[in-house]
């Protein structure tokens, strides 16, 4: 009988490739990695200092004197909340109609394609459209076009996470709605989403954690405010701008209170997507 | 492949006495086409009320298509079509006025996997009762607890019915299945492979309840297990590339069979 030889030149070669292989693999992981933990430390070390209770409370300071951030923490929070709730319906339809409606349809592929650009876009260009059509016509920056920005971003993370979801969903479920008589829209909204449930959250907690870090989109669109303002009518502050104005400031403070806020937007993204793992494994365990 | 262990299968049902048969489906003449794929060649064949007919023959045969023709489940998919005619008590189920969801809730199916929803156990068949009917709680309770026993499920899962109908094993979700299909009042029931992920107990279970539920029902089953058609089924059709070969008493096909290939069929020469 001649079975494997375990000292033959070509098994032994095979070994030899497969440990070196092995080991560039692992040296490209830990290149990458490393970089990600050098910012992340370099961020913690920063920005770990400058968080006080004053940093929720004040708002933006003068160059000189002592403040916070609560002026553009709630500024972000209220435009990515008007981005999340004029982008998700409007995402999950257009997911549903290409998952269940349009599945064969000529026009749900021209949509996924387009989608998919829009979807890798550079956000600049959606700030540069966004200021056109509404900063241009209103004749200032203002909140609400920050918001639809933020939105424009939103959709295409939704449409593709919610069509993948309910694609996701077996045939086999929808033919076992089918067959009791439900109509196709209650197949839809109470089998279908509910088996997708987990998973379309997840793209919706996803497109949350992209566009809390946007910049560009609203440079050209809510501007920045460095007073107290809910006037979405006029330039809205945010995190991401004043991160950007502050950390290239020559003031210590503002170089302060920039490393803060990038720490605070970090740890928000980081409970999302945490919070978007466990919903995740809950939908892989049911 | 040999023949010589392969037992003819041993029918259990008592044979039809024709008096008592009364025509619930008719197929006539019906083709099937997937794009321009002609999946079945001027089909013949009745379902009786208060029986079992079985359809046997190899995969890709078209035994499933045709069941899936009865419940309209074609309509689901692009580029299927049926011609001829079908009639479920004399009104065709090939009208393109028919409407769809009307008809699956008098023809219910249970599919080859098990298929229960994303929600707890008594939602499962809550809702197909719910879809119809507005009850008060406890007649709804009255109804899911009916269907469940009818399933013969009651008994294992009474006490968890908040649990995920997920959460159940595979034999039980096919009852569970069938609990949700016997739930909507059908009058017509297809099985689709209901047995073949199933264990020997828990086949012997659907078995068992597919006898005690046809006196209620019309039942078609598609099944690749010829002792199972043997044993649930009054008649059988045997089926071979898209054409039925021959159809009769379950007692004469697989005892005494017209056509030479249902002869081979049977005793497993091919297929």
């Amino acid at each position: 009988m001649t079975g494997v030889v375990a000292n033959s030149p070509l098994y032994v070669r095979r070994r030899w490739r497969n440990a070196v292989t092995m080991g560039l693999a692992f040296a490209a992981t830990i290149f990458g990695l490393s970089w990600l933990v050098l910012i992340l430390v370099e961020l913690l070390w920063e920005g770990f200092s400058g968080l006080s209770l004053a940093v929720f409370t004040e708002m933006t300071p003068p160059p000189g004197s002592t403040g916070g951030l609560l002026n553009p923490i709630v500024g972000s929070l209220v435009m990515t909340a008007i981005a999340v709730a004029i982008g998700t319906p409007l995402g999950i339809l257009a997911g549903t109609y290409m998952a269940e409606y349009g599945r064969y349809a000529k026009l749900t592929t021209v949509v996924r394609f387009i989608n998919d650009i829009l979807l890798s876009a550079p956000s600049i260009v959606v700030g540069l459209f966004i200021y056109e059509i509404m900063v241009a016509q209103m004749g200032h920056f203002s909140g609400w076009a920050g918001a639809v920005a933020l939105a424009v971003i939103v959709v295409p993370v939704v449409v593709r996470t919610t069509e993948d979801m309910l694609t996701l969903v077996p045939d086999t479920l929808r033919e076992a709605a089918a067959s009791i008589g439900l109509p196709r829209s209650l197949m839809i909204t109470r089998v279908a989403y509910r088996a997708a449930r987990a998973g379309m959250i997840t793209g919706v907690l996803l497109a949350v954690a992209r566009i809390s870090g946007e910049t560009a989109p609203l440079l050209f669109t809510a501007l920045n405010n460095q007073f107290w303002s809910l006037n979405l009518n006029a330039p809205v502050s945010s995190l991401p701008v004043v991160i950007f104005q502050f950390a290239l400031s020559p003031y210590k403070d503002w170089q302060k209170l920039a490393w803060t806020g990038a720490l605070i937007i970090t740890l928000a993204v980081l409970a999302l997507s945490i919070i978007a793992r466990i919903l995740a494994a809950q939908r892989r365990s049911s | 492949m040999s023949a010589v262990s392969v037992a003819i299968p041993t029918v259990t049902q008592a044979p039809v006495s024709s008096e008592d048969l009364l025509e619930k489906v008719a197929i006539r003449n019906l083709d099937f086409f997937y794009g321009n794929n002609r999946a079945l060649k001027d089909i013949n064949v009745s379902l009786y009320h208060a029986k079992v007919t079985a359809f046997i023959g190899p995969s890709g045969c078209g035994k499933s298509t045709l069941l899936r023709i009865l419940n309209r489940m074609y309509d689901l998919y692009p580029n299927q079509r049926a011609t001829g005619h079908v009639t479920l008590d004399n009104e065709d189920i090939l009208s393109a006025s028919l409407d769809i969801n009307l008809l699956r809730a008098k023809v219910g199916m249970v599919f080859q996997k098990p298929t229960p929803f994303p929600m707890t156990i008594y939602e499962n068949v809550a809702f197909g009762i719910r879809l119809y009917e507005r009850l008060p709680k406890s007649e709804l309770d009255d109804r899911v607890q009916h269907a469940l026993q009818r399933a013969a499920l009651w008994e294992e899962v009474k006490d968890k019915l908040g649990a995920s109908g997920l959460s159940l094993s595979g034999g039980q979700q096919q009852r569970l299945c069938i609990a949700r299909t016997v739930s909507v009042r059908p009058e017509v029931i297809l099985f689709d492979e209901p047995c073949s992920a199933l264990d020997p107990i828990s086949t012997a279970k659907i078995e068992e309840l597919i006898d005690e539920l046809k006196d209620d029902y019309t039942i078609a089953i598609v099944t690749h297990n010829m002792q199972q058609a043997a044993r649930v089924s009054d008649f059988t059709a045997f089926m071979y590339l898209g054409e039925l070969v021959e159809f009769g008493e379950t007692t004469k096909i697989f005892t005494s069979p017209n056509d030479p290939r249902t002869q081979d069929y049977i005793t497993g020469r091919f297929g």
